[in-house]
């Protein structure tokens, strides 16, 4: 077993992992933060997406051992920050999330583009999220919520310009 | 009371702010989604809750010789071992057949098999610990002495002389073999102007649900019952199956099902892991969990479609179809899956092929056959996708043969609009279709012009696109004749109980089950609309058999068109209710009154007279006052089944606009289009999202998608990265319209939505790739349309 201490959402905590045990066990099976899903647990589908010091990565590829000192966000945290509000509230006005259990993992990843590439076109929304499988909507209205929201985001900050 | 129709209670105006039939209310429980706050199966978690893991078959066919379990047992963390055996001792083995399917036959199926293991990944030893990780170590730590056996892999010679027979007491490999046949299909092909014919296969999927399938099962000693918490389509039916099984009462099992993360088919059937987790749990008188791995859910989850079938159009001189012979041979598992049967597929080739088309001739037989591979049966759109793909193949080949444009040719013979009600020569019964209609909205939608100015400027350049159509009929609203009719414990029926507590807020429970397609927010819908309530105040529970009505969940595009009437009826009669109490109270006749937006309003001038909150204050805690003869029950319970038509037959087109490398064989969906008639549409947002997720399920298994076995029968595409779904690069923008032909079997009108979109999208995709294939004299009939099998076509590799 492996000491680590590490800020989840904000709080500090401090466990003992196995080193076997991937971020996204750790995460639910640990901590109780069932947001995060494991659907393949060989790094393809994207529903374990997670935020660890500030970039999206796989939590089923990642050992919960190595990290140590690390700061994660996850789904519950980034919803209680109120980041994506916006966001989110496009993705429930556009049915953008059937079953839902792609759905973290596809917001954390639509957070990275709002983050990263404020100025995506649709086929950079498309590409950006093609590593988050969802077999429900058909992306269509996926790509329509992240769309909206970069708009409104971007005429907001036209707003403030001036 | 005066009769009720469609337009009296508003479904056909939208004035009333409660008039939500027919508006895109956004999914009540969208925000949980959003936010990682849903509750899934495995977010479930039991005091003294063991873990599931198994030992699954190496081999696709061997005889278990021995089972050695101490070095599992001697694993920490371990806490018992099962073997077939074991789990026998408590549980019935099943035969998966149904009465009317004539003929039929499979052999008795164990959870945990006792001699032979049939496929490679059947379930074959269970152990059970403290973590899944430590039950994993189990198994690892498990001896099994095989006897590899020769497997039956080919589905081409499972009736040949010398085949393997998989279960020597059924006598052959056959498990069922029906033709529909009617007029003189030799006749007609003999005298025809044009005979086109070509052979199409269709590839082996299976539904890669994101959660995999899931299930606690949790027997209590003390009062004798079984509680299964399980990602499912239908609670019912499993209470029923767990109980028969296990040899309890059905009233002593109740199951749960809280979020569902997709199902799409594959969690209606009963698979023999998750009946071991039950009787483990049944033995140990404790929780146990399981929840499939990836690899296990390739493995084990069912698969389908696995289909070769040989195809003949005959068309006269004026581009009328005289008729169709069609020649299906599907490969299943070793078993016939429970209760469904696995026979159901090939028998819906046999009555959806031609569907759309106006013709006299048909003749059309299927052969299921058994194979030492993974158990195929029913899964979106069970055997529509490829009832069209022959059809509309053979379509676009007469059309061509016949020099005709392929829009003129589908005009020429589609069924005409007021041509209903009418039988196929399949023997199905439509009620009213709109294919001319639909037609009529596509090419509204569609710019075929512009693209086919478009289509002749990129060949100038090497650029090969093509413009695909597909017509289809999809059935919906499933009556008895589906399964009941033989035999199975399932449920056509759907019943709802709507109930009003003293806040004035409504709640209703209903047999139909949420899978994410949106069940529980047009239950919302109905029910804000029949009584007369804001939608934000109606709650719905789902998912739990001590606390639904009866009824058969979700399949076959049955949760609006079924449970959505049982809800509707439900609520107008919660509201009848409301206006006797309310009419004893104002001292006026019911009739008189009504309700709106949850307050008893004057029918006439709309003018509010009482708070639906205040009527339940009155009703609840002070019914001393009303009138001691007053009925005050505000809680209502109605059920639905269809009686007039076995199925509601729903109808549409798809369009397909892609480009195909020449070079490299990739193709590119450009943009794709559909028009779907589902009758009344309750919420076109959850409607076009319906259609659109099925379409990338269909394009996604005309692209991508094979569960590839080596000729051993071991299955290579065990991994997401071997069997291949659609990202969103891959796939376009998609376009859908809607033409409304209500049944008029309910008040709502609806019928089902979920499955148009996987029916026609590889039809659709098929018909575009060989359309921009067309300069090269080439055509690809055999799914999926891989790179390989593309520049095959073109004579390149």
């Amino acid at each position: 077993m492996i000491p680590i201490t590490l800020t989840v959402n904000g709080e500090r905590v401090s466990r003992h992992v196995e080193p076997r045990r991937h971020l996204i066990d750790f995460l639910r099976l640990d901590l109780g933060l069932t947001g995060s899903h494991a659907g393949c647990e060989h790094g393809v589908c994207g529903a374990c997406t997670v935020r660890v010091d500030g970039e999206i990565v796989r939590g089923c590829l990642v050992p919960a051992a190595s990290l140590d000192g690390a700061e994660v966000t996850t789904i519950e945290g980034l919803s209680d920050s109120g980041e994506v509000a916006d966001l989110q509230a496009h993705f429930v006005a556009r049915n953008a999330a059937q079953c839902g259990y792609c759905t973290p993992g596809m917001i954390m990843t639509a957070a990275d583009i709002l983050r990263h590439h404020p100025d995506a076109t649709r086929a950079q929304i498309r590409e950006h999220l093609s590593g988050n499988y969802c077999r429900c909507t058909g992306y269509h209205a996926i790509v329509d919520a992240v769309e909206a929201t970069l708009a409104e985001r971007a005429a907001r900050r036209q707003e403030e310009r001036r | 009371m005066n009769e009720i129709t469609p337009a009296s209670i508003g479904l056909s105006r939208e004035d009333l702010p409660n008039s939500y039939i027919g508006r895109s209310v956004p999914r009540p429980n969208a925000a949980k989604l959003v936010q990682g706050r849903a509750t899934y199966t495995d977010d479930v978690v039991l005091p003294r809750m063991l873990h599931a893991a198994f030992l699954r078959s190496p081999h696709a066919h061997a005889r278990i010789l021995s089972i050695e379990t101490a070095g599992a047992l001697a694993t920490p963390g371990v806490v018992r071992v099962f073997t077939g055996r074991d789990i026998a001792a408590v549980c019935d083995p099943w035969v998966a057949v149904l009465d009317h399917l004539k003929g039929m036959k499979s052999a008795p199926q164990y959870p945990l098999p006792l001699e032979r293991a049939t496929w490679q990944g059947e379930p074959v030893v269970a152990v059970v610990a403290e973590s899944r990780a430590a039950a994993e170590d189990g198994v690892a730590a498990l001896r099994v002495e095989w006897e590899p056996l020769p497997a039956q892999t080919d589905m081409e010679t499972a009736l040949a002389p010398g085949a393997v027979v998989i279960h020597p007491e059924l006598g052959d490999n056959l498990v069922f073999t029906r033709t529909a046949a009617a007029g003189d299909v030799e006749a007609a092909f003999a005298k025809a102007h044009k005979v086109v014919e070509a052979t199409f296969v269709t590839a082996r999927h299976t539904g890669v649900t994101l959660e995999p399938r899931s299930i606690i099962a949790d027997y209590n000693r003390a009062d004798g019952t079984l509680t299964v918490h399980h990602s499912t389509q239908a609670p019912h039916m499993m209470q029923g199956v767990f109980a028969k099984h296990l040899r309890l009462r059905e009233a002593d099992v109740r199951v749960i099902c809280k979020d569902v993360g997709g199902s799409f088919g594959i969690k209606v059937h009963v698979y023999p892991d998750e009946v071991a987790v039950a009787a483990i749990a049944r033995i140990m008188g404790r929780p146990i969990k399981f929840v499939a791995d990836r690899f296990e859910s390739f493995q084990s989850d069912i698969h389908a479609r696995d289909h070769r079938i040989k195809a003949r159009i005959a068309v006269d001189a004026n581009g009328r179809i005289l008729g169709f012979d069609v020649d299906d041979l599907t490969g299943i598992g070793p078993y016939s899956v429970y209760p469904r049967t696995s026979a159901i597929e090939g028998n819906q080739v046999v009555n959806l092929c031609g569907g759309p088309y106006d013709f006299q001739h048909y003749r059309c037989t299927t052969r299921v056959v058994l194979q030492n591979k993974t158990p195929t049966c029913q899964y979106r759109a069970v055997g529509h996708p490829i009832a069209t793909a022959v059809t509309e193949g053979l379509v676009d080949m007469a059309a061509e043969a016949l020099g005709m444009d392929p829009i003129a040719f589908r005009r020429l013979n589609l069924i005409r609009d007021d041509a209903y009600p009418r039988s196929s020569p399949s023997g199905m019964r439509f009620e009213g279709l709109s294919h001319h209609a639909s037609l009529d909205k596509l090419l509204e939608m569609v710019p075929v012009e512009r693209i086919r100015a478009d289509q002749s400027a990129q060949r100038a350049r090497g650029v090969y696109r093509g413009l695909g159509f597909a017509s289809f009929i999809e059935l919906t609203n499933p009556s008895p004749f589906m399964y009941g009719i033989g035999g199975a414990r399932i449920s056509a029926q759907d019943g709802a109980t709507v109930r009003m507590d003293p806040d004035g807020s409504v709640v209703v429970a209903s047999g139909v089950t949420e899978q994410g397609q949106g069940t529980e927010a047009i239950l919302a819908q109905i029910v804000a609309h029949g009584v007369g309530v804001p939608v934000e105040r109606v709650k719905v529970v789902t998912g739990d058999t001590q606390n639904t009505p009866y009824g058969g969940g979700t399949w076959a595009c049955r949760g609006a068109g079924i449970g959505g009437e049982a809800a509707l009826q439900s609520a107008l009669a919660l509201r009848a209710q409301i206006l006797e109490v309310a009419g004893a109270m104002l001292q006026a006749r019911p009739e008189t009154l009504d309700v709106a937006m949850g307050e008893v309003v004057d029918r006439a001038s709309g003018t509010p007279r009482l708070s639906l909150a205040e009527l339940g204050r009155i009703v609840y805690f002070r019914g001393d006052t009303l009138p001691k003869d007053l009925a005050r029950e505000l809680v209502q319970t109605r059920h639905f089944i269809t009686k007039e038509y076995p199925f509601a037959f729903t109808n549409g087109i798809q369009a397909c606009w892609a480009e195909v490398d020449v070079e490299t064989g990739m193709v590119k969906v450009l943009e794709h289009w559909c028009v779907e008639d589902c009758g009344r549409v309750i919420n076109p947002l959850l409607v076009d999202e319906q259609v659109r997720g099925g379409i990338v399920q269909g394009l996604g298994g005309a692209l991508y998608e094979h569960c590839v076995y080596d000729a051993e029968g071991n299955l290579l595409t065990t991994t997401m990265a071997d069997y291949l779904v659609p990202m969103s690069a891959e796939m376009p923008d998609i376009h859908v319209g809607h033409v409304e032909t209500p049944t008029r079997e309910s008040l709502l009108g609806a019928k089902g939505a979920g499955e148009a979109g996987t029916a026609g999208a590889p039809a659709a995709l098929m018909n575009a790739i060989n359309d921009a294939l067309r300069p090269f004299g080439a055509r690809v009939t055999e799914q999926p349309f891989t790179p390989a099998r593309i520049l095959r076509a073109l004579g390149r590799i």
